[in-house]
């Protein structure tokens, strides 16, 4: 059994930051939409608030690095991987349900493709320092 | 906004990011130079945000507020939390860490930019 700490250390130091930095993007766009122009498309927004979550979720749970957050970490990457793939999916099918962006649709093309890459990386993590 | 102020910003994150690179390339934790850099890219971002709120109180084209004060403090958050994220790393990759956090204010800066022009 190796250390749980490991999951803070070397590379998944800039993985945690990448998270952090998503977790802040996610939660300030969330928090501009609902506060501001909720009415326009809730179902878009709620999902934004709870794509803000996941990351705030997946940040704190990879940066504490016990052996139950890696487990909080786990099941947090694997609704944001699932969350990004539907939510991209949908937002090509029905685009008038997504007017502007979650974080997630078009599989996070309005963040270069990371939110996309950032589930599967974290979820690599995770497998490599167990 | 002030662009001289908001391309400095881009031009000296950049060469941050690669400085940070460099250290980590060479195993070498953060030093009090990179810092120092980091610390002026600080304090031009607060110098941008008092300039900021100075240009919105005075434009009459439709900006969006929340979003333009969004990114100008957000923004402000990055370095700092990074820099203690980075130096809380006694490895190479802590300088690494750093490197993203540097990467991020020019794409800050560049949708910042946009939100002023649109």
């Amino acid at each position: 059994m190796t250390d749980p700490e490991a999951t803070r250390h070397g590379p998944g130091r800039i993985l945690i930051l990448v998270y952090g930095v998503f977790a802040l993007a996610a939660t300030s766009r969330a928090g501009v939409q609902i506060a501001t122009k909720f009415d326009d498309a809730p179902l878009a927004y709620i999902l934004s608030a709870v794509a803000a979550v996941i990351y705030c979720a997946a940040t704190f749970a990879l940066a504490r690095a016990t052996k139950v957050s890696r487990l909080v970490a786990t099941v947090a990457i694997l609704v944001e991987l699932v969350g990004v793939v539907s939510i991209g999916a949908f937002s090509y099918a029905v685009p008038d349900d997504f007017p502007d962006a979650t974080v997630w649709s078009h599989f996070g093309q309005g963040y270069g493709f990371v939110p996309l890459v950032l589930p599967v990386l974290g979820l690599l993590w995770l497998r490599r320092t167990s | 906004m002030f662009e001289p102020l908001t391309w400095t910003l881009v031009a000296l994150s950049l060469a941050a990011m690669v400085f940070a690179i460099l250290l980590a390339a060479r195993d070498r934790r953060i030093n009090w130079t990179l810092l120092g850099i980091l610390g002026v890219v600080e304090a031009g971002m607060l110098a941008q945000l008092v300039v900021g709120i100075v240009q919105f109180a005075g434009v009459d084209r439709d900006v969006s507020g929340p979003f333009f004060f969004g990114y100008l403090i957000g923004s402000l958050l990055i370095l700092p939390l990074g820099a203690l994220w980075a130096l809380a790393e006694s490895s190479r990759w802590g300088a690494g860490a750093l490197a993203v956090a540097c990467l991020v204010i020019p794409i800050l800066e560049l949708r910042l930019h946009e939100i002023w022009m649109a």
